[in-house]
């Protein structure tokens, strides 16, 4: 398999004023054209990942890595005019809230129209034209009517069917999905899933799913990299979630009250501080 | 207690008292102050001239209401004027160093007027909504209709002129700007869930806005007046130079520039050095009014 | 006696042409000592009927009662002894600028008690939080230490009706576990009645006895935990909630 990104050693560190702050610590991983989770909890630096790889890292934050190559770029030492132009066209990110990610005082039709146009150099007509079909790939039922109303006038689900067709419009090979469907409720986000689920896999992209729900990722994923504190604790096959073995992984599992398998308590989760110091675990291929 | 180990005592993750906890908050926001290099230099400017209004009598070389009609309108340097003398021939640094507790008194007493007035209008208009934000609202917009120059020389002219009657009319001209302020805040305050949680503990609104959205706004306040303090203190200058504020002799900055305006052409230093107190308090101000939104903000806080 | 009753209970939001029923003639008992649940999914107007419970919100109409008392627009005294309520955020739910022993002491205050001291001690110990957080404020707190705190406040005037809105929808799922449990530690040693509203049929299967369905403002099935559990729901609504629900948390193999 041909890898699409290649990430030895990434570390995200933030100076603070008692030393610095590392949010993530020497984790190494590779994407082919699959999908691959990353989970973890609040803090363990799956989002800083997912944003490390796009160079997204605010100031003072400081990205260092020992190999990040996406295609033929190296990452590292790409200027920002080039990554600009990698986002988008190589490599899109999709964030958890649509409110925050669509601009409210344009029309959804321009924005989508706006992002191919900054890519490839297309008249307007063809332009929309793709962004109708777009947002029919990503089920929006009467597209022509969506493409003129203002992002408040859409549900959560849509604002983020919308953000899908707007990243994969410019046919990226990776899309980066920072826990796209947490803000939507439990039978849209489904929906939302699968339609995203369908477009990555028909288009043979690689995908990077970062989430805090191990149960929701391992539907998705082909593999899943399972991040505590800034490193990567296990790495698991989806559909053999249940044969983890790091005690975090079942902690994880088993901290989630299952409708169907009531227990009178939950499993709390007992944190070892061995798990802080143990060293990355490789999801090189 | 060695140095290191207080500073670990305010620096401690899990105060044990009230004291180490409040301690603990204010020595934070020095740290974040420290921080800043221009707050930094804005807060050294205001205490030094806080300790040359105190020490005026020590560090004037002459009296400053002293005439010598024999030296008037002597360049800076001249035989131990530093800064030379004024129309009268009373040395300008002994008057600027003197002048300086009238401006501090001035910007003291408007501090604490105005933001007072415009805090307590505002939260009791945002907090309870209704009639009584409508009226109080109103209130504040007649208020904001007039110039404020134009309104202050009204109170002076009914109240008469004199450097508290100045210091009065600039309060009641600056508090409606704090009074929006304050109202605006309130609003997304009052609905935020720490506020549901204490009614629901049954307290009744003058707690909650006492103890609970004055708090958050006065962050807002401080920042706003320390950048206001600038303008405070160009419309005393002001009413001094329209000779409405203090009056003569009084050393004030304002009635200073307006007494060298008739020689600024041939005396340029007459006008220019009190001119130039008057721009360094006020930046000094304004460089201290940016460091402390950084370190007073609400918002961040809570991250 | 019930704990609480809800007779055709309606609320509205907004005025004129404009007005919305956010909430349109809900009826439900929760018995003294039961853990009722409200569910649904945003916008359905089970936050809404808390709040209206609680106080927060007056334009309703209908009847209302707590432990035997009806409810007016005005709640009285006793009403905030007997009835507490924890919110869904914990970065919300405290004062920016207070610390836990402020919180607490305040509450304490307010409520008549007399032995402040002791009494913020055992309940930071009731929510096992511990001494070390007498005095730290919000931003030196996790998320579930928050709730811990917001938790510890809403046990303070030592009520028996604890409405509880989303209360670990904004944490991690580990820290849920921990809060829940906690929860369900409170309401076994104190005989507390709960109110709990989620959008997780998983959370509510596992904290409540009995289970109300909302969607558009209305409650459209009523069931037991026994049913919910072995999927046996009547309304087409319903269904589809326990489908996706389990569908997300099942492996597909």
């Amino acid at each position: 398999m041909t890898s699409l990104l290649d990430v030895e050693n990434l570390r995200v560190t933030f100076p603070t004023r008692s030393g610095s702050f590392e949010a993530v610590r020497g984790i190494s991983f590779s994407l082919g054209r699959e999908r691959l989770g990353i989970v973890g909890e609040s803090g363990s630096g799956k989002s800083m990942t997912g944003r490390a790889i796009l160079k997204l890292i605010r100031k003072p934050g400081i990205v260092t890595a020992d190999r990040m190559q996406m295609g033929g770029t190296d990452l590292l030492t790409a200027s920002e005019r080039e990554m600009r132009r990698i986002r988008g066209r190589h490599a899109s990110m999709i964030m958890q809230d649509p409110k925050f990610s669509l601009n409210p005082v344009m029309t959804v039709g321009s924005q989508i129209t706006e992002a191919l146009l900054t890519h490839e150099k297309l008249s307007r007509a063809e332009a929309r034209k793709r962004a109708v079909a777009m947002l029919d790939a990503v089920a929006i039922r009467d597209p022509e009517r969506v493409m003129s109303l203002y992002p408040h006038e859409v549900s959560g689900g849509m604002g983020q069917r919308i953000m899908i067709a707007m990243m994969l419009i410019p046919n990226p090979e990776i899309l980066i999905a920072d826990e796209p469907t947490s803000a939507l409720d439990v039978s849209v986000q489904l929906q939302v899933l699968e339609i995203m689920d369908k477009l990555v896999t028909d288009r043979g992209m690689g995908l990077i799913f970062i989430s805090h729900d191990l149960n929701l990722v391992s539907n998705f994923c082909d593999r899943i990299l399972i991040m505590y504190a800034g490193r990567i604790v296990e790495v698991c096959q989806a559909g053999k979630l249940h044969e983890a073995k790091h005690p975090y992984t079942i902690g994880l599992l088993n901290s989630v009250p299952d409708l169907e398998h009531p227990r009178p308590r939950l499993d709390a989760l007992q944190r070892d501080p061995a798990w802080r110091e143990a060293p990355s675990v490789s999801a090189l291929t | 207690m060695s140095d290191t180990s207080l500073r670990a005592w305010l620096l401690a993750d899990a105060p044990a008292s009230r004291a180490q906890a409040r301690a603990a908050a204010w020595y934070a926001g020095w740290l974040k102050l420290r921080g800043n290099t221009l707050a930094m230099a804005g807060l050294v400017v205001l205490v030094l001239l806080i300790l040359a209004a105190l020490l005026a009598p020590l560090l004037a070389t002459q009296d400053p209401f002293v005439q010598d009609l024999g030296a008037r309108l002597k360049p800076p340097g001249w035989e131990g004027h530093i800064f030379g003398t004024d129309s009268l021939g009373r040395d300008i640094w002994s008057r600027i160093v003197y002048g300086a507790r009238i401006s501090l008194y001035i910007v003291a007493l408007v501090a604490l007027v105005a933001p007072l007035l415009g805090l307590i209008i505002g939260t009791v208009a945002g907090y309870m909504g209704g009639i009584i934000d409508v009226a109080l609202m109103r209130f504040t917009d007649i208020f904001l209709a007039f110039p404020r120059l134009i309104l202050a020389l009204a109170f002076v002219a009914a109240l008469g002129a004199g450097i508290e009657n100045a210091v009065l009319a600039i309060s009641l001209t600056a508090w409606p700007p704090y009074a929006r302020i304050a109202r605006a805040e309130t609003l997304t305050i009052r609905n935020s869930d720490f506020i549901h949680a204490i009614k629901l503990q049954g307290a009744g609104p003058l707690r909650i806005i006492t103890r609970h959205v004055w708090p958050l706004c006065i962050s807002s306040l401080v920042i706003r007046v320390t950048l206001d303090m600038a303008g405070i203190i160009l419309t005393a200058a002001g009413l001094g130079f329209l000779g409405l504020g203090a009056q003569p002799p009084s050393p004030e900055w304002g009635a200073m520039v307006s007494e060298g305006r008739k020689y600024i052409l041939d005396y340029w230093w007459v006008a220019t050095i009190p001119g130039l107190a008057i721009f360094t308090i006020s930046l000094a101000f304004n460089l201290l009014g940016d460091g402390l939104r950084d370190v007073l903000d609400p918002k961040e806080a809570g991250q | 006696m019930s704990a609480i009753e809800i007779r055709d209970l309606s609320v509205y939001f907004g005025e004129g042409a404009e007005q919305m029923r956010a909430v349109k003639s809900a009826n439900f008992t929760v018995a003294e000592g039961e853990s009722f649940g409200l569910v649904g999914e945003s916008g359905s107007g089970k936050s809404t009927v808390l709040r209206a419970i609680a106080g927060l919100v007056d334009s309703w109409t209908g009847e209302m009662s707590v432990l035997g008392t009806p409810l007016g627009r005005k709640r009285a005294p006793a009403f905030f002894k007997q009835v507490q309520m924890v919110f869904q955020d914990p970065y919300a739910s405290l004062h920016p600028r207070h610390t836990v022993d402020r919180v607490l002491g305040e509450v304490l205050k307010l409520h008549g008690f007399s032995d402040i001291d002791a009494r913020i001690d055992r309940l930071l110990d009731d929510v096992g939080l511990g001494k070390g957080f007498r005095f730290r404020y919000p931003h030196q707190l996790s998320g579930g230490q928050r709730q811990r705190v917001a938790i510890a406040r809403a046990l303070a005037p030592e009520p028996r009706i604890v409405l509880l809105d989303e209360p670990t929808s904004a944490l991690d799922v580990s820290v849920q576990a921990e809060i829940l449990n906690l929860l369900s530690d409170l309401r076994a040693e104190r005989g507390l009645t709960y109110l709990m509203v989620s959008h997780d049929l998983g959370v509510i299967g596992h904290m409540c006895d009995r289970i109300a369905v909302m969607q558009h403002g209305e409650i459209v099935e009523l069931l037991d935990v026994e049913k919910m559990r072995a999927l046996q729901a009547e309304h087409a609504y319903t269904r589809h909630l326990l489908d996706s629900s389990i569908r997300s948390v099942r492996e597909i193999s």
